[in-house]
């Protein structure tokens, strides 16, 4: 059964990243992660939150950030939600780890740490979805 | 994020203490290139950094290349459980040369 652990809109800032990061943590050690996954998690989900911001928004800090975070029988849901110009979904990819640049590591954070990942437009092109999934059980 | 700046004389040292992210990673960043602007060597000493994400670990591998191109000493110190995890994941963990501390430093470079 899938239950909602919170659902929370923020301000895309990145000030605002450590009070999402504390609140990822407590949840997901909340939802049976050892510290160690849970610090995993929250990396992800922090540079998925970075990619809006950097990268959807690009610094508009008037925008907004929703996610959500669920559990379905031990998998963990994290869905984010922006209301940015549709982003091109061909740029999102990680860098070679050969190819020694200084951006593009969070992408690969991402698939890294999570097991499935899925993003896209909202209709009518009104913003864009991430949907991470990370099974803890 | 705190930052201190300890000029040893042969190189410099950057302590980066607490929580290196999106908000203050500019400012590593900045501490770095600065250093580096002087023909300084650097030890970058994560060994108090609670949390490093891609940002901050850019600004590491930003001044590694820098310090490259100018043909200075570039590592990291004393590296933290939490930083140590993320370059591991980044396979930086053997790129950037990493020293145990200082001493660990002056002996491998003596």
């Amino acid at each position: 059964m899938m239950e909602t652990l919170f659902e929370i809109q923020f301000p895309a800032k990145a000030e605002r990243l450590c009070l999402i990061r504390d609140l990822v943590k407590r949840t997901a050690e909340e939802a049976g992660c050892c510290s160690e996954l849970s610090d995993r998690i929250v990396l992800a989900v922090n540079e998925a939150c970075m990619n809006v911001i950097q990268h959807a928004y690009q610094g508009d800090e008037l925008g907004v950030i929703i996610l959500e975070m669920l559990n379905n029988d031990g998998k963990l849901h994290f869905r984010l939600v922006d209301y940015a110009k549709p982003i091109d979904l061909a740029l999102v990819k990680p860098r070679d780890l050969d190819d020694l640049r200084p951006r593009g590591l969070g992408t690969h954070f991402i698939n890294e740490i999570m097991d499935e990942c899925d993003m896209g437009h909202l209709e009518e092109g009104k913003g864009n979805y991430l949907e991470m999934i990370k099974k803890i059980s | 994020m705190n930052i201190n700046t300890e000029d040893k004389g042969k190189y410099t040292v950057i302590g980066l203490e607490g929580e290196v992210d999106l908000s203050c990673s500019p400012d590593a960043r900045e501490s770095i290139l600065n250093v580096l602007d002087e023909d300084k060597n650097l030890l970058v000493d994560l060994a108090k950094v609670s949390y490093i994400d891609s940002s901050g670990v850019a600004s590491l591998v930003e001044g590694y290349q820098t310090a490259k191109k100018q043909s200075l000493k570039f590592g990291l110190v004393g590296v933290s459980d939490a930083a140590m995890s993320v370059l591991k994941l980044a396979r930086l963990d053997q790129v950037f040369p990493i020293f145990d501390s200082l001493e660990d430093y002056e002996k491998q470079s003596s």
